[in-house]
């Protein structure tokens, strides 16, 4: 009995120590509290071609963004297959917090100038807390400021106004795929006849392919159903905005190089103001960079000498 | 019987000290740029009977300076969506608990390091030492070469990333049970 007594105890004690010696990383795993995961990355940058993407710059994030859109390829050698006739926008976006952004920005198309506000209201996430999409609302106030077309007549200032809203929503599929629906509404104060809607609804859809970590394929397009827009632009039918873009991280830069028929860089260009037509050859040539500034840091690396990405 | 066995397996529990909260920072320095980032939650669990030790953390809970160079790191370096975690599994050479004092005593320790889901052997000097409290308090600071754990840089960014990276951990352990 006192044997069977002391085997019994010799083995709980091995049983003991072999628990003591149970593999430590295993313990540490096992009793972990599941923690929340969110998507990263969906895209490279703010912009997916040329319209907005979910993405906003973080909290003291200041973003600098200079684009070109060239002329048509189609104009021929003359013309250097359109980058004689180039257009420009430039603007600022700074982040006030990781989710609310707000913007300036000049395009030389129409001497316009443009304000934006973003809010990124939902996040794809995944762990203790899930969600399937990321969702951010952006409008935008638009302000021609070229001449009057009939400085005759009785012109308004609001007659200089157009507005967009944007509402993106976008997930991230595993590491590679990312999709975003954009459903869009366009208003113009003025527009050129009663046939013409002041409102005009779009739906937008675009994705984006990483490629390797620095470099990304993207595709952007709006849909404007038909009837919203009569009138003639320049003596053309407005179309559909396609582009195709590809994107170049090398730090603190984005480089977007683009093949697209939208002169414009802006959704209120993009939707209703494409003429340029795909199987015609009126296609535009352009680029994007992006530069982001590191204003304010975050308070545990507040002492630290100012330098950027 | 049964209370000899809790018993026994208290003794095992009590010899074992944990954290949740400790911390590593990293640190590349080049000409052009140095680059820190934090993370705040890291896991450690220190056997004293047996001097074996094990470290487990989230890459993507390291925070940086910079809200794009976290994303880069996570996205472009380390694949923190293939590899999320980086692990340390290893024993203190020559430990035994009546080593420790108030006063940061040295102490060699060799194990496995894993990072980018590549595992390599290491060897640190760590300093431990107990509190008033009887919790332990460890730090070590050491370097690794990105090529060991094949983070590859691309060019355009090799002059802002160092080759080496200086890792610093501190530890406070708090007694289980």
């Amino acid at each position: 009995m006192k044997k069977w007594v002391k085997s019994f105890v010799f083995l709980l004690i091995s049983i003991s120590f072999s628990f003591g010696q149970d593999d430590l990383l295993d313990m540490l795993e096992e009793t972990e509290e599941p923690t929340t995961d969110y998507a990263f990355a969906t895209f490279k940058t703010t912009r997916l071609v040329s319209g907005h993407s979910v993405e906003t710059n973080a909290a003291g994030v200041l973003q600098f963004l200079v684009g070109h859109r060239f002329g048509r390829v189609n104009a021929g050698w003359q013309e250097l297959f359109g980058i004689d006739n180039a257009t420009i926008r430039f603007g600022f976006e700074y982040g006030l917090t990781d989710n609310l952004n707000i913007g300036i920005g000049r395009s030389s198309f129409q001497k316009t100038y443009d304000g934006t506000i973003k809010w990124r209201f939902l996040r794809q996430k995944s762990g203790a807390e899930n969600f399937p999409f990321t969702a951010t609302y952006v409008a935008t106030i638009f302000m021609d400021t070229r001449e009057w077309a009939n400085p005759d007549r009785e012109n308004y200032f609001s007659s200089r106004l157009n507005y967009n809203h944007s509402l993106l929503l976008a997930r991230k599929f595993g590491r590679t795929f990312s999709l975003q629906l954009m459903p869009s509404l366009v208003h113009r104060n003025l527009v050129k006849t009663m046939e013409d809607q002041n409102t005009i609804f779009a739906m937008g859809a675009g994705t984006s392919i990483r490629l390797n970590g620095s470099a990304r394929f993207n595709i952007e397009y709006h849909y404007i159903p038909e009837g919203q827009i009569i009138s003639l632009i320049g003596g053309e039918k407005v179309q559909n905005s396609l582009s195709f873009g590809l994107d170049f991280e090398t730090g603190g830069h984005v480089f977007q190089f683009q093949l697209t028929n939208s002169r414009g860089m802006t959704e209120r260009y993009l939707v209703g103001e494409t003429t340029g037509s795909w199987l015609d050859g009126d296609i535009h040539l352009g680029f994007n960079i992006s530069r982001v500034f590191t204003v304010k840091k975050p308070k545990s690396f507040k002492n630290e000498d100012d330098e950027n990405i | 019987m049964i209370v000899t066995f809790i018993g026994l397996c208290l003794t095992v529990i009590s010899q074992r000290q944990m954290t949740r909260t400790g911390t590593i920072q990293f640190f590349s320095e080049t000409d052009v740029e140095d680059i820190e980032a934090i993370n705040n939650q890291v896991s450690s669990v220190l056997d004293l009977a047996s001097g074996e030790m094990a470290y487990t953390l989230l890459m993507k809970a390291f925070s940086f300076e910079k809200a794009l160079m976290q994303e880069h790191f996570n996205e472009k370096y380390v694949e923190s969506d293939k590899y999320p975690k980086a692990k340390f599994k290893g024993k203190i050479i020559g430990f035994s608990p009546s080593k420790l004092t108030a006063k940061p005593t040295e102490f060699k320790v060799k194990g496995s390091l894993t990072i980018h889901g590549v595992t390599n052997e290491i060897e640190v000097t760590e300093k431990l030492w107990k509190n008033e409290k009887g919790e332990i308090l460890g730090e070590t600071t050491f370097t690794i070469k990105l090529a060991d754990y094949k983070i590859e840089v691309p060019s355009t960014v090799r002059e802002n990333i160092s080759e080496t990276i200086e890792i610093k951990v501190k530890v406070n352990y708090e007694k289980m049970g």
